[in-house]
C-alpha cells in the first residue's frame, strides 16, 4: 500500500528542515460516533520515528492529544544531500506506516 | 482451495507483525504509566521521576493566545538550553495532561513543531530534559470550543 505519509525535507548547509503529515484520525476514545452513540475506541499514533541514513534523528512518542492527521517538524544536523531519510510511525493498534525519501 | 488462500492470507498477515515487531521492539519505549496519567505531577514524575521543573527563560514556546479551535492548536518548543534529551508537552487541564513527549539525539536541533487538541482553557507546559536538569516554561492557551465563542 502506498504510504500515507507526507514529507518536505529542506536543506541549508548540513541542516535538514523536516516538516511531515501523516493521515490518521488520532481517536481518543471517549468520542461517541454521533449516528449510534456507540464509543469510538482509542486509536492513535504512539511512537514516530525519523531516522537518516540508520541513524536516528528523532523519535516523537505522541499521545490521543495530538491533532488528528498529525504535523510535525524539526530540523537535524549533520545531514548531507543524497541521505536517505525515513519516518516510520506505529499505532496502539499496531498498524504501521513507512516512507523512504532522498534528502536533496 | 478457497481455505488454503485464507490460510495464506491470515499467515501474511501474522508475518506482516512479525516483521514489524523488532522495530517496535528497538525503539525506545513509549512512555506509558506518563500517558496514562491523569494528573500533571503524575505525568511529570512518571516521566522524569521528579515533579520539579526549573523555570527557565531559554525555551521559547509558541502558542497562540486564543485557540478557537481546541482539536488543533499549534505549538512550537525550541531551547537555547544545550545538551538537550527530550523535549515533552504537558497540558494541564487535558483529561491526560501528557500530549506529547519528544526525544532529542545528539545532532538533532531542540526545536519542534506539532498540533495538539486542547479539551478547555489551559497552562501548556514545555519540558526539556538535558543533561543538568529538568526546566520548564508555560502560557496559558485560552480555548473557545467550536467556535462558539465559549
Amino acid at each position: 500500500m502506498a504510504s500515507k505519509i507526507k514529507v518536505k525535507a529542506k536543506l541549508s548547509g548540513d541542516v535538514a528542515e523536516i516538516k511531515s503529515l501523516m493521515l490518521h484520525p488520532m481517536e481518543t476514545g471517549s468520542r461517541k460516533d454521533p449516528d449510534t452513540g456507540e464509543p469510538v475506541p482509542a486509536h492513535y499514533i504512539t511512537q514516530l520515528t525519523f531516522t537518516n541514513n540508520e541513524k536516528t534523528v528523532m523519535v516523537a512518542n505522541f499521545s490521543t492529544a495530538v491533532s488528528k492527521n498529525p504535523y510535525f517538524g524539526f530540523s537535524f544536523s549533520g545531514a548531507k544531500a543524497g541521505d536517505t531519510l525515513k519516518i516510520g510511525w506505529v499505532d496502539n493498534t499496531g498498524a504501521t506506516d513507512e516512507l523512504e525519501t532522498v534528502l536533496k | 482451495m478457497d481455505v488454503g488462500r485464507r490460510l495464506l492470507l491470515k499467515g501474511g498477515a501474522a508475518l506482516a507483525v512479525l516483521a514489524a515487531l523488532p522495530r517496535a521492539l528497538l525503539a525506545a519505549a513509549w512512555p506509558e504509566k506518563a500517558f496514562a496519567s491523569t494528573e500533571a505531577d503524575a505525568a511529570m514524575s512518571a516521566l522524569f521521576g521528579t515533579t520539579e521543573a526549573t523555570p527557565s527563560d531559554r525555551i521559547t514556546l509558541k502558542v497562540p493566545e486564543i485557540a478557537e479551535n481546541g482539536a488543533v492548536v499549534p505549538v512550537t518548543v525550541s531551547t537555547t538550553l544545550e545538551n538537550v534529551e527530550s523535549i515533552s508537552l504537558v497540558v494541564e487541564n487535558n483529561p491526560r495532561p501528557l500530549a506529547a513527549s519528544f526525544e532529542i539525539p545528539a545532532g538533532t536541533l531542540p526545536d519542534v513543531s506539532s498540533r495538539i487538541k486542547m479539551g478547555e482553557t489551559s497552562d501548556v507546559i514545555a519540558v526539556v530534559k538535558t543533561d543538568a536538569g529538568i526546566f520548564s516554561t508555560s502560557k496559558q492557551v485560552k480555548v473557545t470550543i467550536g467556535g462558539c465563542g465559549g
